[in-house]
């Protein structure tokens, strides 16, 4: 399978990408690793008539501790995410599941950023920085922007950024406390046909949803339950509340439902709750 | 437009469209057709071959993106029968393949892992692997094999 032709510009700097995404507006992509984007081009699903080549601008790929938070670049690759020493010290929950996206070869080229900004339901790392409350700084013409991880996913593959922003970092809050990543799946490789990301902070525990809506979801009920005194289990049978599961080859909406809630119960346990 | 990508150890120059995947670079531009493409879609691995050291899926990198990097592929590895790379020699000492389709692939996959990680346990091997089909299902003897080379070279770049 071969893409759509398209324009294909590489810029070195996130001002260069921010002014071509100003030229070309809803026509352009940006093209990090290419592991989201690439294969909906294939498929000609997605046909952008320019193709933002970022993947060489220097200076977007790290991690490191700022405060309260840590800081990823958003041009930080899965692999590195996965074997970052300071967040498998301070948001082990995010090294972990950086390690559970895709397999060794997606994992050499897929980036942070491009996984979020895709914001796939069913993808791994956007429901961990959910879980994490963590938040979104993102650059425009006008300059940068922190966006809430909570207020980021939008819709199916939609998020909060305008057509000429572009996702520059991701932060996420030290959390140490207790963490848990929950993917079910039948095959080695899937995407998750449910997960649950289960992170502890700040006296707070956070609970989000792989693939049980349009976008990755936080648990809310089970969030709230759990701060008024439920036990995990009590609280993992409200995990399903207020989600939209659909149906396909893999699981049907209510079995869908059934996962959500043993997987919040597994993972808020392997939390220590 | 122009890239300029070191293959096997000899830059290649080539005039190629924006749209054109490294897999089709390697087979069709350079004819590497040792590079085998399965699946197309990012899930088998039977295009794997080692970009600046690390496994990557030839069928979802540009050719655009690999401009000014060095790829190795399978005829890279070992260049005649009497000059095997210690991987390709652990699969044949291994039998590990059958029909023989994922086998570049896996061969490439397992290189860049036991490079990366020179004392890998047999349950490492069967998570590292999981990029790779096998649809011989011949997996026991291809984790033999990996495990074998581990100790003898099978991470050499």
């Amino acid at each position: 399978m071969i893409p759509a032709a398209f324009d294909y510009v590489r810029v070195d700097s996130v001002d260069a990408a921010v002014a071509a995404l100003t030229e070309h507006g809803d026509d352009a992509k940006l093209l990090a690793g290419g592991h989201s984007l690439l294969p909906l081009m294939k498929l000609r699903l997605a046909f952008p008539s320019v193709l933002v080549d970022i993947g060489r601008i220097d200076g977007l790929s790290y991690v490191r501790r700022d405060g309260d938070q840590v800081a990823i670049g958003a041009l930080t690759r899965h692999c590195d995410v996965n074997g970052s020493p300071e967040l498998a010290e301070h948001a082990p929950l995010l090294a972990y599941v950086a390690g559970k996206v895709g397999d060794p070869q997606v994992r050499h080229r897929g980036t942070i950023g491009g996984s979020i900004a895709h914001a796939d339901p069913a993808s791994d790392l956007p429901a961990a920085v959910l879980a994490l409350g963590g938040e979104l700084v993102v650059t425009g013409p006008s300059g940068q922007r922190v966006i809430p991880a909570t207020e980021f996913f939008t819709g199916f593959l939609e998020t909060a950024m305008a057509a000429d922003e572009m996702l520059t970092e991701i932060r996420v809050p030290t959390a140490v406390a207790g963490h848990s990543y929950q993917k079910f799946v039948r095959r080695a490789q899937d995407w998750a046909m449910v997960g649950v990301a289960v992170a502890r902070y700040n006296g707070t525990t956070g609970v989000s949803l792989v693939n049980m809506g349009p976008t990755p979801l936080r648990a809310v009920a089970v969030e709230a339950a759990l701060a008024s005194g439920a036990s995990a289990a009590e609280a993992a049978e409200l995990a399903d509340q207020d989600s939209q599961p659909t149906g396909d080859a893999n699981a049907s909406p209510a079995f869908r439902r059934h996962l959500a809630r043993v997987l919040t119960r597994r993972g808020l346990e392997e939390a220590g709750l | 437009m122009k890239v300029s990508i070191e293959v096997n150890g000899k830059t290649e120059e080539h005039d190629v469209e924006a749209r054109t995947l490294l897999v089709f670079f390697l087979r069709e531009t350079l004819g590497l057709t040792g590079t085998n493409i399965g699946c197309d879609t990012t899930n088998c691995g039977a295009c794997t071959v080692i970009m600046n050291g690390e496994s990557v899926k030839s069928c979802t990198v540009l050719a655009a993106q690999a401009d000014g990097q060095r790829v190795l592929t399978i005829e890279g590895l070992g260049q005649s029968q009497d000059d095997m790379h210690p991987m390709q020699e652990a699969f044949r000492q291994n039998h590990a393949l059958q029909c023989g389709y994922c086998t570049p692939g896996m061969v490439m996959a397992a290189v860049s892992l036991v490079h990366d990680n020179p004392n890998i346990t047999e349950a490492e091997v069967r998570e590292g692997l999981e990029g790779n089909l096998c649809r011989c299902t011949g997996y026991h003897n291809i984790v033999k094999a990996v495990l074998a080379a581990a100790g003898s070279g099978g991470g050499n770049l």
